[in-house]
């Protein structure tokens, strides 16, 4: 999702009786919903793959600025422009909360953007999609957030507690987004047949990148079982796949638009829409590094970061002069 | 007193272009800023300034009362029809110069706008009432950017001081008075931009000489933004960007 194939540190699931007593009492407490807060004891590796997806989420929050802001210029009218302004001051926000849940766990944010600034952590993959016209944007907010809100609402119940909390506040802002994302694309779809063209292009373009979200198949998804033990995750890649291809296919039919994939289609017997499974190969070369955006964005967020440092130093040396004349004074 | 109705649209132009063409500018930041605080600022900066907009220019295109809504003033209109001052047209050029442009800007409409709540149109001065929370707010974070980044490092310090011999000779436009703003003064709307320069050299003096910085002593000023005579060569660059898909795709519904 927006944290996809987290490498969970662990040696495999450990059984009661080759935990230690500390390591049952963490288990048990995980297991009766009893949520683990940043004071609590917990094994290393808990905290090691927490920080890799809390930071792989608040990375993917900041990056995902970027395919947004590429149309905030662009927008068609002032109530457009500020919605999406809206929007992508609140992915922010997301990015900035959401490091500081990482740094409950003692990890700095200035410690992971130079992890992913280095291409040691990642960011999820949809965001090295290209937006390309302006029913991208609606796309983005429709199916984008819409996957992300399928996965958060599942991780509302995770068991770190300031992770849990994160996930509740973020979501309310997500679904906000994902209703003003599928209005967007609703007025280009029931509008003239350029906007309709333009809708057809958005969903034929983004809804392989969108399912891929999810990460690969449950078969391919390496140690989720300890992560599904821990509650760190708590469905499995497929089942919010379904979800979400549930939910979203009704609302691509009501837009009156082709179906991006000839293979969906009801199965009653599942009750449940079967669909293709998405070019996984091209999954594994974004997450690689091939994507179609993925050198741009980091080459932005890397320019960004190197640009602004004389304004970082400068703010910092002006705060320090200010102390100080603050401590002369007393 | 009654007022002419294409004096008090030009006015109302000249407050919505200054804010859509500033908001848009702020807006290019969008994911690129030195931490993310500044990203959150800067996007809630510009969001205010086109909110603004759609005020200013709602009200002006009511005026007008051709049927014409905000949106067709803002996209619709070319360089020449445009009624901003200059300074909101410069480019973004480093934070540094970005956050400078902000505050001379801010520093500006929060004068302004202390006397537009007591206009005598009352749509005026509820518009001004309901922005001069919002510029209370940008005056003092940009003031303190500037402050900061004014007295912070050698290279801090050089950059702003060059942003704001870049940007000086466009303050003095913002003080221009013509037939407009008398005819607006005349009919207690607004007041002559003139009259506010004292208050104004004090409250950014006072700024300035905390962030260690030293005004430029020349006092010429290039102006034409406000009358649309002559914008710079950038503004139609913004336009060309903000206006592409309503000219691409006319009479669509977004
Ligand atoms: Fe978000
Ligand atoms: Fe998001
Ligand atoms: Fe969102």
């Amino acid at each position: 999702m927006y944290a996809q194939m987290i490498k969970t540190a662990s040696a495999g699931v450990k059984s009661r009786e080759e935990m230690t007593d500390q390591e049952r009492e963490f288990q048990d407490k995980i297991d009766n919903d009893i949520k683990i807060e940043p004071r609590d004891w917990m094994p290393d590796d808990y905290r090691r793959t927490l920080i890799r997806q809390i930071g792989q989420h608040a990375h993917s929050e900041v990056v995902g600025q970027l395919p947004e802001g590429n149309w905030i210029t662009r927008a068609p009218t002032l109530e457009r422009k500020a919605i999406l302004l809206a929007k992508v001051q609140d992915e922010a926000g997301h990015g900035l909360y959401l490091y500081s849940a990482a740094e409950t766990l003692g990890e700095s944010r200035d410690e992971l953007v130079k992890l992913l600034h280095e291409g040691r952590m990642k960011y999820s993959s949809i965001f090295n999609y290209p937006t390309l016209n302006w029913a991208d944007i609606g796309a983005v907010g429709w199916l984008v957030d819409g996957a992300a809100i399928v996965n958060q609402v599942a991780l509302q119940r995770t068991s770190y507690g300031p992770y849990s909390r994160a996930m509740i506040r973020i979501c309310k802002e997500e679904s906000f987004h994902a209703r003003q994302g599928y209005h967007a694309i609703m007025k280009m779809a029931f509008g003239t047949p350029e906007q309709k063209r333009q809708a057809q292009s958005a969903v034929d373009r983004l809804w392989f990148p969108a399912i891929m979200m999810f990460g690969p198949t449950d078969a391919d998804s390496t140690n989720s079982d300890q992560s599904m033990a821990w509650k760190i995750k708590v469905k499995s890649n497929d089942e919010l796949r379904q979800q979400f291809v549930d939910q979203t296919v009704p609302q691509i039919e009501y837009l009156g638009l082709d179906l991006p994939d000839p293979n969906i289609k009801w199965n009653e017997e599942r009750g449940h829409y079967d669909f293709s499974d998405p070019d996984w190969s091209e999954f594994f070369n974004v997450i690689k590094g091939n994507g179609p955006c993925n050198v741009d964005r980091m080459k932005d967020r890397v320019a960004a970061w190197d640009d602004g440092q004389w304004v970082r130093d400068g703010l910092l040396a002006h705060a320090q002069k200010k102390a100080a004349a603050k401590v002369a004074a007393e | 007193m009654s007022v002419d109705k294409q004096q008090l649209l030009q006015f109302l132009l000249r407050q919505g272009d200054n804010t859509l063409v500033l908001g848009h500018r702020v807006s290019e930041w969008c994911g690129h800023s030195p931490i993310l605080e500044e990203d959150i600022a800067l996007a809630n900066t510009a969001l205010d300034l086109i909110g603004q907009t759609q005020m200013w220019l709602g009200y002006a295109a009511e005026v007008q009362g051709e049927g014409k809504s905000a949106d067709d003033l803002a996209f619709l209109r070319d360089a020449w029809d445009f009624r901003n001052v200059l300074l909101v047209e410069m480019p973004n050029g480093d934070f540094g110069q970005t956050l400078l442009r902000q505050f001379l800007f801010d520093a500006f409409q929060s004068v302004l706008m202390g006397r537009l709540m007591k206009s005598s149109d009352e749509q005026v001065a509820a518009i001004a009432a309901k922005a001069s929370k919002e510029i209370t707010y940008h005056v003092e974070r940009s003031a303190d950017t500037v402050v900061g980044l004014g007295d912070g490092t050698e290279e801090s310090h050089n950059r702003m001081q060059a942003a704001l011999e870049y940007l000086w000779p466009y303050v003095g436009e913002m003080f221009e008075s013509d037939e407009t703003d008398a005819a607006m003064a005349a009919a207690g709307i607004a007041p002559d931009p003139a009259s506010l320069r004292e208050e104004y050299e004090a409250l950014i003096g006072k700024v300035f000489a905390e962030a260690t910085l030293s005004v430029p002593e020349s006092r010429y000023n290039h102006k034409g933004g406000r009358t649309g005579y002559m914008h710079t060569e950038h503004l139609g660059h913004l336009l060309t960007s903000m206006q592409w898909l309503q000219r691409a795709y006319p009479g669509c519904e977004w």
